[in-house]
This record gives C-alpha cells, sequence and structure tokens, in this order.
C-alpha cells in the first residue's frame, strides 16, 4: 500500500512540475500575473509530494519490503539501520529519486530566498527548474520506476553492494547530488535571464551566492568521495581518474570556472555571453554526470543494449537539455551587449587566463572519459585510457591555472602597468621559485621535479596572498590601524584568499605523496615484519570476528620506529553474509604529516597473509586543501553586500503585469 | 596598427601557441596511453602487439592458480574456452578475483606467449563478469560459468 502511495505521489509531483514548468512562463510571456503567481504555490507542491515519496521509499527500506523489487535488490534484514536508510541512494532508481527530491528542495529554497528579486525573474527561474524536474521524473516513472513491486517477493533481499558500507557513503551522495543539482539554480538563472533578454550584473549578482553553494557541495562531496576511496578500496590512493570520478569532477573544473566568469561579469559587466555558456555548460556536465555514474553506461557499454529506453531516454534528455538551451542562447546572445574594455594586461585577463585552463583540463578529462565510450560504439573495439595519460595532462596544464591564480587577485580590473604588477610580485616570485630550486637540486631526478613543482607553486600561491593582504593594510598606521583595515575587508575577499590557500595546501598534499609515499607488498605471518619509510610493521596476530552481517579476519599489526611504538592498526578482511562478497578493511593511523596504512590481500596459508604496507607523507593535506576551498566558499556567501543589495533592490521590485 | 594593439596581438598569438602546444603534447600522450583489449583466442592469433602494453580477459581456469611458497608471484590460465594464456603477475590479487570467475589484466606479452600482468583487475557487475569478458564470451560462443 505505502509503495502505491509513493508511486502515486511521484505521479502527482510530475504533474505539479508540469504546472511548474509551463503555466508561469507563459505568464510572464503574456504578462498574465495571476498565472506567473503559480510558480511558487506549484513548487511547494511539488516539493511536498517528493517528501511523501522518498518517504514511502524510506519506509519499504527500514521495514524490509522485499516485495519491492529496488529495496529486495539493495538491503538485507540484517543490514544496519544507517545503512538501510542509504541504501536507498545506493543504486540507480533510488538516487534519481533523491536527486529530484533535492531538485525539489533547491527550487523551494529559491522561491523562499529570492522575495527581494523582482517577480518576473524568479517565475522565470522557477519554470526553467520545472521542465528540468519534468525530465527526471517522467525518466523515474518511464524507465526507473523504484516502486516496482515483485509478484513473488524473496524472503531475503540480496544486500547493499559491501563496497558501500561506509560512513563515507551515508553522506558522500547526497552532498555530491546536492552540487549537481545546484548547478541547475545557476542553469536555470541564466537561462531566465536569456529568456527575459537582462543580462547584467544584477542577474551576476542574484546568481552567484547560489552557485557557490552548488559548487560548495561540490567540493565536499568530490573530497568526501576521494577519502572515502582512500578507505575503503584498500589500494591507498585518492584519486583514480575513474570514470566515475571523472564525472564529478568535470561539472567542479566547469563551476569553478563560472565562479570566477560570474565575479568578472558581476564586478566590470564583462564575460556576459561567455557566464551564460559557462552555467549551461556546468548544468549539462552535472547532468551527463548523474546519468554516467547510475545508468551503468559507463561501467557497462551494454547497458545500452540492455536497457535500450533507459540509454535513448538518456540521449535525448540530454540533447533537448542542451540542445534547447543553446538555441535560446543563440537566439538571445546577439542582443546582449559587450561589457567594459579591458587592456591585455588585467585581472579580466587573468580570469580568463583562468577559465582557459580549468576549460582545456575539464575538455581533457571529457576526452579521455568519453572516447572508449565512442570507440566502442562505433565498433572499433574495446580500448581504455590509461591512468598516466591523464597524470601527464593535468601535469601540463594544472601548473600555468597556479601562476595565473597567484597573479589574478594582485592585478587591477581593467588595466596595470606591468612594471608595477612585478614590483608588487617579484619578492613571491623570488620566494617559491628559491623553494622550486632547492627541491629540485635536492631531489634532481624526474619525479623530484614534480614534487618541487608541487610545492613550489604552493608557495607561490601563499607568498601572493601574503602580498595581498600586506598591499591592503599599507595604508593603516601602526597595528591597530592595520588591524581595522583588515576588520573592514568584506568576507567574500577572504573567501577568495581561504580558498585559495586551499589549493595550496592541495597542491603539497599530492606533489608530497605522489613521490615520497612508499608502498610494499609483502607476504607476512604471525610475528614477522616488514620496514617501510622507517617505519616497522609488526604482523602481531590475526583472529576472526563477527560483525552485524559480516564476519572477518582481523589482524592486529604494531606500527614502531626506533623501537618506539608508534599506532596499533586492525586492518580486516570482510566477508558479507548475504552476498558472500569479500572486502578490505584497511587499518589506517592518521596524521598531520603522514598517514600509514594497513590493508590485508589474501590468505596464504599457515596465517600468513599477502600484506600491502603504505606510508603516505602528507596525504591528508589533499583533503585538508578541499575543505578550505569549501570554507572559502562559506565565507564568500556569508558576505554583507549580498543581504545589502538584497535589501535594496527589494524597494524596486513591483508587480508588472495585468491578470489574464 | 597601433603599436599597443600590436603587442596585444602578439602577446595573444603566443597564448595561443601554448595552449596549442600543450594540446598536442596531451593528443600525443593520450594516443600512447590508448590500451587495446585483446580475447586469448587474439593473442594465441598473434593479433595483440609485441612490447606494447594492452588489457587482456577472461575466465580463470579452475585449478590453474599457482603460488610461489616465498614471495607473491602467482600464475594462473585465462582462457575465453577456445585458447589459454597463461598469465604472471607479483602482488595482491583484488578481493573478487576467483577460480572460474572473469577477470581483466593489463600488461605485456613476454617471449615465451606469456602475459605479463602489472595490474588485475576483477571489477563486475551482478554477474561477476567484467563487461568485456561477457561480450567477448557471447561472441566466441563459450559458456557462461561451468
Amino acid at each position: 500500500m505505502i509503495p502505491e502511495l509513493g508511486q502515486f505521489a511521484v505521479i502527482l509531483a510530475l504533474m505539479l512540475a508540469i504546472v511548474q514548468a509551463v503555466v508561469p512562463l507563459v505568464g510572464t510571456m503574456r504578462g498574465y500575473a495571476n498565472w506567473s503567481a503559480v510558480a511558487r504555490p506549484a513548487a511547494a507542491g511539488q516539493f511536498v509530494f517528493l517528501v511523501i515519496a522518498f518517504a514511502a521509499l524510506a519506509h519499504a527500506f527500514l521495514t524490509d519490503n522485499f516485495s519491492v523489487a529496488y529495496v529486495a535488490e539493495n538491503s538485507n534484514s540484517a543490514l544496519p539501520v544507517a545503512y538501510k536508510f542509504a541504501a536507498i541512494w545506493g543504486a540507480h532508481e533510488g538516487s534519481l529519486l533523491l536527486w529530484v527530491l533535492i531538485l525539489g528542495g533547491w527550487t523551494v529554497a529559491v522561491a523562499a530566498f529570492s522575495r527581494n528579486l523582482p517577480d518576473h525573474m524568479v517565475t522565470r527561474v522557477l519554470s526553467v527548474m520545472g521542465v528540468v524536474s519534468v525530465g527526471f521524473l517522467c525518466f523515474i516513472l518511464f524507465t526507473s520506476n523504484p516502486f516496482t513491486r515483485l509478484a513473488q517477493p524473496p524472503m531475503e533481499g540480496r544486500d547493499l553492494n559491501p563496497l558501500l558500507q561506509d560512513p563515507g557513503l551515508v553522506m558522500h551522495p547526497p552532498v555530491l547530488y546536492m552540487g549537481y543539482v545546484g548547478m541547475s539554480v545557476a542553469f536555470a538563472f541564466a537561462l531566465a535571464a536569456l529568456i527575459g533578454g537582462r543580462l547584467d550584473s544584477t542577474w551576476a549578482r542574484w546568481s552567484r551566492p547560489w552557485t557557490t553553494v552548488a559548487w560548495l557541495f561540490l567540493t565536499v562531496g568530490i573530497t568526501a568521495g576521494s577519502h572515502w576511496a582512500y578507505n575503503e578500496l584498500g589500494w591507498g590512493g585518492w584519486w583514480f581518474w575513474d570514470p566515475v570520478e571523472n564525472a564529478s569532477l568535470m561539472p567542479w573544473l566547469a563551476a569553478t570556472g563560472l565562479i570566477h566568469s560570474l565575479a568578472v561579469t558581476e564586478k566590470r559587466g564583462s564575460f556576459r555571453i561567455w557566464t551564460v555558456l559557462l552555467a549551461i555548460l556546468a548544468f549539462s556536465l552535472s547532468l551527463l554526470g548523474t546519468f554516467l555514474v547510475r545508468s551503468g553506461v559507463l561501467t557497462s557499454v551494454h547497458a545500452f543494449a540492455t536497457d535500450p529506453t533507459r540509454g535513448l531516454y538518456v540521449l535525448g534528455f540530454l540533447t533537448i537539455v542542451v540542445g534547447g538551451s543553446l538555441a535560446i542562447y543563440a537566439w538571445r546572445a546577439p542582443t546582449i551587449a559587450g561589457g567594459n574594455r579591458f587592456e591585455f594586461l588585467s585581472r579580466e585577463t587573468m580570469l580568463l587566463g583562468n577559465n582557459l585552463f580549468l576549460l582545456t583540463i575539464c575538455a581533457f578529462v571529457l576526452l579521455g572519459t568519453l572516447y572508449p565510450l565512442v570507440y566502442d560504439a562505433l565498433g572499433l573495439g574495446k580500448i581504455s585510457v590509461g591512468f598516466p595519460w591523464f597524470n601527464v595532462m593535468f601535469l601540463l596544464f594544472a601548473p600555468p591555472l597556479a601562476v595565473v591564480m597567484g597573479l589574478g587577485p594582485l592585478t587591477r580590473w581593467q588595466s596595470d602597468d606591468p612594471q608595477a604588477l612585478w614590483r608588487r610580485v617579484r619578492s613571491a616570485c623570488l620566494v617559491s621559485v628559491l623553494v622550486f630550486a632547492a627541491f629540485a637540486l635536492y631531489h634532481f631526478s624526474w619525479a623530484g621535479l614534480k614534487v618541487a613543482l608541487g610545492i613550489g607553486l604552493a608557495v607561490w600561491i601563499a607568498a601572493t596572498t601574503v602580498v595581498n593582504l600586506r598591499g591592503r593594510v599599507k595604508p593603516g598606521t601602526g597595528l591597530a590601524g592595520k588591524w581595522r583595515i583588515l576588520r573592514r575587508q568584506s568576507r567574500s575577499y577572504y573567501g577568495m584568499l581561504v580558498a585559495h590557500l586551499g589549493v595550496a595546501v592541495f597542491a603539497v598534499g599530492i606533489a608530497a605523496v605522489s613521490v615520497w609515499g612508499i608502498d610494499r607488498n609483502v607476504r607476512l605471518g604471525p610475528g614477522d615484519s616488514a620496514d617501510v619509510g622507517g617505519y616497522t610493521f609488526h604482523f602481531q596476530s590475526t583472529k576472526n570476528i563477527a560483525g552485524p552481517n559480516y564476519e572477518a579476519d582481523q589482524a592486529t599489526v604494531l606500527v614502531t620506529r626506533g623501537g618506539e611504538r608508534v599506532a596499533v592498526l586492525y586492518p580486516q578482511k570482510r566477508r558479507y553474509d548475504a552476498s558472500g562478497q569479500v572486502m578490505t578493511e584497511s587499518g589506517v593511523d592518521g596524521g598531520l604529516t603522514r598517514d600509514l596504512y594497513v590493508a590485508l590481500g589474501e590468505p596464504l596459508g599457515d596465517g600468513t597473509w599477502s600484506v600491502r604496507l603504505y606510508t603516505k607523507p602528507f596525504v591528508r593535506w589533499i583533503w585538508g586543501g578541499g575543505l578550505l576551498m569549501a570554507v572559502g566558499g562559506v565565507l564568500a556567501i556569508s558576505d554583507r553586500r549580498y543581504r545589502i543589495a538584497a535589501y535594496r533592490s527589494r524597494a524596486h521590485s513591483a508587480v508588472q503585469g495585468r491578470p489574464a | 596598427m597601433t603599436p599597443t594593439r600590436k603587442k596585444r596581438l602578439y602577446l595573444i598569438a603566443a597564448m595561443v601557441v601554448g595552449i596549442a602546444i600543450a594540446t598536442g603534447l596531451a593528443l600525443k600522450a593520450f594516443n600512447q596511453n590508448l590500451m587495446f583489449f585483446f580475447s586469448p583466442s587474439e593473442v594465441a592469433a598473434g593479433k595483440a602487439p609485441q612490447g606494447q602494453r594492452f588489457r587482456i580477459g577472461g575466465m580463470v581456469v579452475k585449478g590453474s592458480v599457482h603460488r610461489d611458497p616465498e614471495s607473491l608471484a602467482v600464475t594462473f590460465d585465462l582462457t575465453d574456452y577456445k585458447h589459454t594464456v597463461t598469465v604472471s603477475y607479483t602482488g595482491i590479487l583484488p578481493d573478487l578475483f576467483r577460480e572460474g570467475q572473469g577477470i581483466v589484466a593489463h600488461g605485456t606479452i613476454n617471449g615465451q606467449g606469456q602475459f605479463v600482468a602489472d595490474e588485475v583487475l576483477a571489477k563486475h557487475d551482478e554477474n561477476y563478469m567484467p563487461p568485456e569478458v561477457a561480450q567477448m564470451m557471447k561472441k566466441s560462443g563459450g559458456k557462461e560459468g561451468q
């Protein structure tokens, strides 16, 4: 009964989404104020029904209702409750429902927090979001219904994929989806502005905080995903250039470009057309990401063959969204006036460089991800793109991006004098080149060059930040005067600095762990020990333990350094009861400057195991950098400017139009 | 053209050339990093390139897994039910590696026709079969499983 209610709620949500998409848009075009006024209630109603649908699915999972096919495939009565709940988004159908639920949430948030925006703008934004929602709800109802019942319900479910039974999974997909779906807000704002023909700095100001929030969630989601992969996959890697990871990285790259381009549009009125295009691109990549990951197109190209309706729907929907928005873009773009002119050496150029490099990386990730798919679809054979290629590509384009990142905030808008700029940056330049040279000489190898480059660039970003702050406080007299100036700086200024420092921290992390990290695969029995990177790992004993829905072999590994005890790690090899799947649970001792990592390989008889031992210097800086970027985002959206601007524009917003 | 315009033009040209060179390098590396997939039959027929890395996929023959008692070296036979190729590997096999199941390995073929793997993958769908292997089996007409 309850699953049917859920199904019914999805249908009602679809009806309301259609109303939300069509009626208000016609209202703004014809000037029917009462038609336009439908947008907010329709959005709220749609959200209510989506919550009901989601609750119905949650109920089915929590009560082990295996008559629902999706529950039977992805849950099990022995699964801990938290994982039963997380299993809702453990596979394709449920995660799509989560997607639309989040979309509904974002729509309601836009409706609620935009009382100060002109009504026709909000109305158009909401109807564009309605269109997206219609697409997803149809996808759910016609191809991927999570509420489908089984004629003969099994006694027991097939269990949630053990890989996903980790605290990281409970949070990772919803946070990532908040980011993906949040891009739809930036997209809707861009399209609404295009339709209305009012593409100016006010539009950029409205769109900016929403874009930053979405970017922030994407950043946290990707960081959490990377940390989860590190802990759960047992290979000690933090990024694998796996298609699924690339699917989340591409929208992030486009979104990062977008928030920088929006800054130019807001501050200077330039880059308008480009910014709109980026908003469309970021959202299209989010859609692509969602579908690639969940529809099974990537892991198995045959998903197109086994379930042609799903694949065709995905292609069709992407074509409509991308094609439709580009058509509106082509129709309206010529009417958009260009912004203020700028000289070659100006902050605008630096931000253009930022966009150029980010999008080049994005394009190459896209190439590496989709090329094997296209190659196979053309019947040319099966290929895969090697991991090293992505690293080479990243190494080619990321360093210039970091250079521009340091220069940008120190360059003046519109026009700057090369000599004045050089005077500002020369000290930072000198320090970073010295650091680079020191590391390069110390290692004197190809790998050493990488670590020198990473750390040199990190120092460069940090040093330019210091230069930037010093430049700001220069007019202040005495410490008190300088402090007063610092306090007067806007939060978004600090947000920018913190986010850039996050990149520096991240760069140190990747450079250090990729070059100084040591891994050894060894054969260890009870009493054996092995040396890795100055640490001695003593394999003491193994024992059998029982978890809630698995059994495990757990080893006790004592780590010492110079005879002193550093940590005791308990890596496990789990065997899940329901599926019989074997999973590695690594033992990690985390630290600011190094992680010690042990993962059990396989039993080799007589209590002997193959064991992976790693030391991972500075690996936590990678995720720390990601979190710092997110903190920068939080600072930026808490800026007073948005609240003041909101207050001022309230006076202007008057209801336009006549009743139908 | 005014001198400032000329200067700007040169700078833009330099940027375009820089990006183009980097793109060219990236694309060149791209071609070198493409790994092709071959079945044991194709390898037996000599279709696989010598001295170049590629991927091979198939079923692990039951009872063919031999471990070296001293090290982490292991050998096993990989089959598509028509031809069999021996794979040697040193390291830790993935959790999902089992006899009688489909796997994919990355590596090169050596002079003795043995495949020297540097990576063994057992990613799979619900049917315990990497997609490439599943399709290959369908093509070669071999029975899945036993």
